[in-house]
């Protein structure tokens, strides 16, 4: 069966998602470490420990995400961040600086060692690179390869494989995009956060919502209409008189249907995004992909009404996994 | 302070992209030149036959040659592109780190922008690796820029000047625009030589697009916090290539770093040919990128 | 469930206008004995606020003539009941069933707010903490105000639950999947 890898913002969402069927749940230590460094969320030292506890009780993985890039002058954060997810027993680390992921290979040559989508690592040669040079098992590879591109790399490759499958979609080469931190000063790869909700604006002007990003206007929705967040690659812009989404329609992925595609295609795992959702999110998600992974290792089709119905009334994409997307 | 010519992130025509180097090599004050692709690799064909020519122009007078690895390498035939560009002997300046895959050990190679170089272990790993210079990414906030040149065995260089690369994608939003699909793009990404305008829905000039890549609209300059950077260390400034009036701006910028102008002239001199019109020095204040310490 | 308007069940008009007849202010009380108890039995409400501790949330229910203000604090939390909304540095509206689902785990906030059935204003930053302290903390209100009336809770639990299925909100936690003995391990 291949392995679904569910996501915890924090330890009831873990919870939440091991019983409804991860077989491995990723998250982070509540600092600029992990790339969903947004309020509220994520792991302390003791709660970690406890997440792993529990999740081992139940046969389930807890993969610590330190996936950014470290601070030039405070380093030791991050060292101290792996020292103590292997601490805590975590079954690996999903790692994205190439400075890090060599300190790890070096310090803690023990601790399995995750290469994150933040790494960008999207053909053979690289990802035989950090297998070779620092023993990295697994992949977790950029939302920019289509079904057919995976499969080729998965023949040439002495790794792993993790793709996502649902939720929020980056249209750029993740670990490489500075939109956010040019609007706001903010950036996923140092600060782990992506058009963060402290510069967030809403107005209310007449009868439409304008949705500010750094001062920049990312959307305009009339009153009472759906409104997305304002991720900047979301946004509705103008070029020389043309409106539109240029980057992407405010669409989340949904690669449900691909899934026996991409186990055909070698993948080992397949991942859901949404470290910033409810519990009730997790729960509803993973129960159902756990049912279609479950569908597929059996030979069944997947079960597609229960899966759509957590899209519905919202636009979903398999982004580029079909090569139309691009 | 030397200066380095960035490679050329657009799309112009063979005689465009000739006459550009050509003038680049006879005319401008510059120490380093960067060429080849970085951005879309089915560009290259259309000026590939007059890279040879260019790089001896720019040998010839006197200046250092370095070849680009793309941005984001995954087709077979961009695979091939780099191991091929690993074996001509010139310095590579990896932009992908899929380059250094290929590159033998002991080869010469510099670390491009768009590599992700924040720290000092990182840093410390590509220069124990062989690389002998490190472009950092324009995103670096002045303190780790400065304790990154500080510390850094070999010279460090930071964006000087053009239209900021944020981004790349496997979508070509000039495709999307033209309502393409990217395998039939038709080149349509020639029509824009200095990219694309993306307003936002309030007439904000906020982005340029450019094939695959993402721009900032202004134009970024390193010339008001140029004291800074060369009291960091800072071994050289990049200038990124534009269709218009380039000579120009790398001229202004030598007389800037030689003390013949001050930053004041040259924002006065300079403004009238920034694509886009406006600038910004966020990234080098420490404040949002698109921020503008002249304001 | 996620991603379109879920069927919110606003909170029936004649015990909403019951409400107005009253005065407001009284309940404050028994609001902040029940917030002060929940905090002191789940700490990490407030430790997962952080920098946003001490930020005054304003909550909403739009469906209800009154508004709280709620000041968390480890051990002096203060809620106070409003007829008008008063000043704070986030809002967060909505429907009295979405408020209390969102706290009972039975909506996702992302969706909710994607839908407009979840309005904040203000410090975004501060709300989001709040909402995702709240999650984590995995609350049941009808057990606390339950557990608040002592020996008269084998009276009051059903009375909940009947609350529960005439009003259609959420007064009670849905884990359904929970695993008997594990908690909060």
């Amino acid at each position: 069966m291949m392995e679904l890898v569910c996501p915890a913002g924090t330890p009831a969402a873990l919870r939440a998602a091991v019983e409804a069927g991860a077989h491995a749940v990723y998250c982070g230590f509540a600092d600029e470490t992990n790339a969903r460094n947004f309020p509220g969320l994520n792991f302390s030292r003791p709660e970690l420990a406890e997440g792993v506890a529990f999740a081992h009780r139940h046969g389930a993985k807890v993969l610590v995400a330190i996936n950014t890039f470290p601070q030039a002058g405070r380093q030791a954060l991050w060292h101290r961040a792996v020292a103590d997810a292997e601490a805590a027993g975590a079954d690996a680390v999903i790692l994205a600086d190439l400075g890090l992921v060599a300190h790890t290979a070096e310090q803690h040559p023990g601790l399995r060692r995750h290469l994150s989508v933040q790494a960008a690592a999207a053909n053979p040669d690289i990802i035989n690179f950090y297998a070779e040079a620092f023993g990295v098992k697994r992949v977790v590879l950029p939302r920019v390869l289509t079904v057919a591109e995976i499969t080729a790399i998965n023949r040439e490759i002495d790794a792993e494989t993790e793709v996502f499958v649902f939720g929020g979609l980056c249209v750029m080469a993740e670990g490489r995009c500075s939109l956010s931190s040019y609007a706001t000063g903010r950036s996923p790869n140092m600060n782990g956060v992506c058009s963060p909700p402290s510069h967030v604006v809403y107005a209310e002007e007449g009868d439409t919502l304008a949705a500010r990003l750094g001062g920049f206007t990312i959307q305009k929705s009339a009153r009472g209409a759906p409104a997305p967040y304002p991720t900047l690659c979301k946004g509705c812009f103008v070029s020389e008189g043309t409106t539109g989404y240029v980057f992407e329609d405010p669409a989340s992925l949904d690669a449900s249907d691909l899934i026996p595609a991409l186990a055909r295609a070698g993948v080992t795992a397949l991942k859901i995004e949404g470290r910033q959702r409810s519990r009730a999110y997790v729960k509803e998600v993973v129960r159902s992909f756990r049912a279609a992974v479950e569908a597929v290792a059996a030979g069944r089709p997947v079960p597609a009404g229960q899966l759509a119905r957590l899209s519905e009334g919202q636009a979903a994409t398999t982004g580029a996994y079909a090569k139309t997307w691009r | 302070m030397q200066i380095t010519v960035g490679p050329n992130q657009f799309f112009w025509d063979a005689a465009s992209w000739r006459d550009f180097y050509a003038r680049l090599a006879d005319e401008a004050p510059v120490d380093r030149v960067v060429l080849g692709e970085l951005v879309c690799s089915k560009r290259l064909p259309f000026y590939q036959a007059e890279i040879p020519g260019a790089v001896e122009r720019l040998q010839a007078a006197g200046k250092a040659v370095a070849m680009t690895s793309l941005a984001l390498i995954t087709l077979k035939r961009e695979r091939t592109l780099t191991a091929e560009l690993a074996a001509t002997g010139l310095e590579v300046e990896v932009n992908d780190l899929t380059a250094l895959a290929h590159l033998p050990p002991g080869a010469a190679f510099s670390v491009g922008p768009l590599v992700n170089v924040y720290n000092e272990g990182t840093l410390g790993w590509l220069a124990a690796r062989g690389a002998r210079r490190i472009c950092l990414p324009p995103e670096l906030p002045p303190e780790p820029l400065a304790l990154l040149a500080a510390q850094s065995p070999v010279p460090v260089e930071v964006w000087g000047w053009g239209r900021l690369p944020l981004a790349i994608s496997a979508r070509c939003y000039h495709a999307r625009l033209h309502d393409r699909a990217k395998d039939s793009c038709q080149f349509v990404c020639d029509v824009d030589p200095d990219g694309r305008a993306v307003d936002t829905l309030d007439g904000q000039r906020f982005l340029a697009v450019n094939g695959v890549q993402t721009l900032s609209a202004a134009c970024a300059s390193a010339a008001r916090a140029l004291p800074r950077l060369r009291e960091a260390g800072i071994a050289a400034l990049r200038l990124s290539p534009q269709a218009e009036g380039f000579v120009a701006v790398c001229r202004l910028f030598r007389d800037l770093a030689d003390g013949r102008i001050d930053a004041a002239e040259f924002d006065a001199r300079a403004r009238p040919l920034a694509p886009g019109g406006a600038f910004c020095d966020g990234f080098l204040t420490g404040a949002a990128g698109v921020a503008w310490s002249g304001a | 469930m996620f991603g379109h308007a879920p069927e919110i069940p606003v909170f029936p008009r004649p015990l909403a206008l019951g409400l107005r007849l009253g005065p407001a202010e009284p309940l404050g009380l028994p609001l902040t004995l029940i917030a002060r108890r929940l905090i002191a039995r789940h700490p990490s409400l407030i430790s997962r606020l952080g920098e946003h501790a001490a930020a005054r949330f304003a909550i909403d229910p739009t469906d209800l003539p009154l508004c709280l203000l709620l000041h968390p604090h480890p051990t002096r939390t203060r809620i106070t009941v409003h007829r008008t909304a008063p000043e704070a540095d986030a809002r967060i509206a909505g429907p009295l069933a979405a408020l209390l689902g969102l706290v009972h785990g039975v909506y996702d906030g992302d969706a909710l707010f994607f839908s407009r059935d979840l309005v904040i204003e203000g410090d975004t930053a501060a709300a989001l903490a709040l909402r995702n302290a709240i999650d984590d903390a995995e609350l049941d209100l009808g057990a606390e105000i339950a557990a608040l009336a002592g020996p008269f809770r084998p009276a009051l639990d059903p009375l909940i639950a009947l609350a529960q299925r005439t009003t259609g909100v959420a007064l009670t936690r849905a884990d359904d999947a929970r695993i008997p003995g594990e908690g909060l391990a």
